[in-house]
């Protein structure tokens, strides 16, 4: 059945009508014709649908695109400023972060959301974040080393009181959530 | 491209909207929360609900309280509990046991009612519908027999929530709100020994809240999770135990485990084996051989089950020396 919808993603209202039983990721696909987010295993597994709703990662290929009316999209689109790209983004190129590219879109995601938090996360901490996020190319190193080189430069602009591409990405409404970051007791090594 | 079947969607602002809409669609509908079980489950057509009732935004669905024991909203994020200070101090097993859930992606929309109600598990069902129809059917869903035990009466796939087991272990009751009204039952009476029919709850019913005593003196718990990766994946072997130290002996010992059965498993026999003794490292092992004795892993899940049997009692061994406060030699010997 067509329902008629409102989408706010990366700051655009989108007035749109789609097929009620699209996902999230089908409707920025095929209707608003935002590629950037890629079609992966669409059952949850691998995490390169991941956008931010309402400013935290989360997978679009689990989410009912008519769930999301009430809240603030991000897509990968959003995360340069007009023609300056994200910092993640030029770091993910400099250190060739990307090898066949599928996971990007995710990676970066993810990885924005994570800065934005903790503008200078320690490797692990880096790792716990995008262990959501599958890559199988890289071995990831490359993606690792690419976030720790974008936060220090985003740190270096902050201290500099320089603002940066990253002060686009939406703050989370509300701490209900908590802090993402502190490690679970066992989270590790259980396996 | 796995395309999701037809449905209407309809909002529901209450617990009891919810359970109104259920009854409109005359008995077909289905309650979707995070959907994160629900949405690929549809999309492989293990489920084929024409009305999906959507319980993301109910009144009061995400409140978590901890003024007298811990009350949760059924619509509780598996990242709040995760993260949030008082259940991390005080029932620090359901923090460790919903951090482990999935990733972090999933554990944002997914929530606790969720997790305790996550569909059963089996290599034989978790697949595409052209999988299962290349396959042949398996008595879940389409088919007659079980293709893990043929000569099998029942359905055997794997009771896979990592929350049951360690909240059945802190003694956890849950409300339910049905058209006959609100019932509240203890967690471990939601489940059977069924892999298709795992829940005792009646058609229609919602989780509303899970409530958990207020932790006795003493109290500790953990939730082991074995899985084959370390980043994210359904448990093959979950152990949630819980138990209080008084005086130096041992008290109110509760040990569950997940993905051994179809339904959470709790291990009679631990509570009578160590209440009152004192802590040793011997106690612990003669514990977990009861659980090594319970547990029947099949060869429906990852990994070899004569392993996924066997890792019980070396898992279930040290959950207990680290709650008894006892040292475990490195290099996991003991």
């Amino acid at each position: 059945m067509k329902e008629r919808i409102q989408l706010t993603v990366n700051g655009e209202v989108h007035d749109i009508v789609v097929d009620g039983n699209k996902t999230l990721m089908e409707v920025l696909r095929e209707d608003l014709r935002l590629t950037g987010t890629k079609h992966g295993c669409e059952l949850g597994e691998c995490g390169t649908c991941t956008v931010l709703l309402d400013g935290e990662p989360v997978l679009s290929c689990l989410l009912l695109a008519l769930d999301a009316e009430d809240s603030k999209i991000g897509t990968v689109e959003g995360l340069a400023a007009g023609s300056a790209p994200h910092e993640l983004q030029i770091a993910f190129g400099e250190l060739g972060a990307s090898q066949c590219g599928y996971c990007s879109p995710g990676m970066l995601v993810s990885a924005a959301a994570l800065l934005r938090d903790n503008p200078a996360p320690k490797r692990e901490e880096i790792r716990d974040y995008l262990a959501g996020n599958l890559c199988r190319c890289t071995g990831y190193l490359k993606i690792l080393e690419a976030i720790e080189l974008a936060a220090d430069r985003v740190s270096e602009r902050r201290a500099a009181g320089e603002t940066s591409p990253e002060h686009r990405i939406p703050a989370r409404p509300a701490a209900e959530h908590g802090p993402d970051l502190e490690p679970i007791e066992g989270k590790r090594g259980s396996a | 491209m796995l395309r999701l079947p037809p449905f209407d969607f309809r909002n529901a602002r209450s617990a009891a909207e919810a359970v109104d809409l259920w009854g409109e669609s005359e008995g077909r509908a289905m309650f979707v929360a995070g959907g994160t079980d629900l949405i690929p489950n549809m999309k492989r057509r293990q489920f084929e609900p024409p009305v999906l009732v959507g319980i993301r935004r109910l009144e009061g669905g995400r409140d978590l309280q901890t003024d007298d024991g811990l009350e949760l909203g059924a619509g509780v994020t598996l990242r709040q509990l995760a993260a949030a200070p008082n259940v991390r101090e005080s029932y620090p097993g359901l923090a460790e046991a919903a951090g482990q859930v999935a990733n972090l992606q999933i554990q944002r929309v997914g929530t606790i009612g969720g997790n305790l109600c996550v569909d059963t598990r089996c290599n034989y069902y978790n697949q595409t519908y052209e999988w299962r129809r290349s396959v042949g059917f398996c008595m879940k869903k389409d088919g007659d027999i079980c293709l893990v035990a043929p000569g099998s009466s029942k359905c055997w796939a794997i009771s896979s929530s990592d929350s049951a087991p360690i909240l059945m272990a802190l003694g956890a009751t849950v409300d339910v709100l049905g058209t006959d009204g609100p019932r509240t039952i203890s967690l471990g009476d939601m489940y059977q020994d069924d892999g298709i029919e795992y829940l005792t709850l009646k058609p229609g019913e919602l989780m509303t809240a899970v409530r958990v005593p207020a932790p006795g003196n003493g109290q500790r718990s953990t939730y082991v999770k074995v899985r084959r990766r370390g980043s994210f994946d359904f448990p093959i072997l979950g152990v949630g135990a819980s138990l209080r130290i008084e005086d130096g002996r041992v008290r109110d010992a509760r040990l569950v485990l997940g993905a051994v059965h179809t339904h959470p498993l709790a291990v009679t026999g631990v509570s009578e084996l160590m209440e009152g003794e004192t802590p040793t490292l011997e106690l612990c092992e003669a514990a977990a051989e009861l659980a090594y004795k319970r547990a029947t892993p099949l060869d429906n899940a990852d990994l070899v089950y004569y392993w996924r049997k066997q890792v019980t009692r070396v898992h279930v061994r040290r959950a207990l020396a680290r709650l008894c406060g006892l040292e475990v030699a490195p290099g996991g010997v003991r």
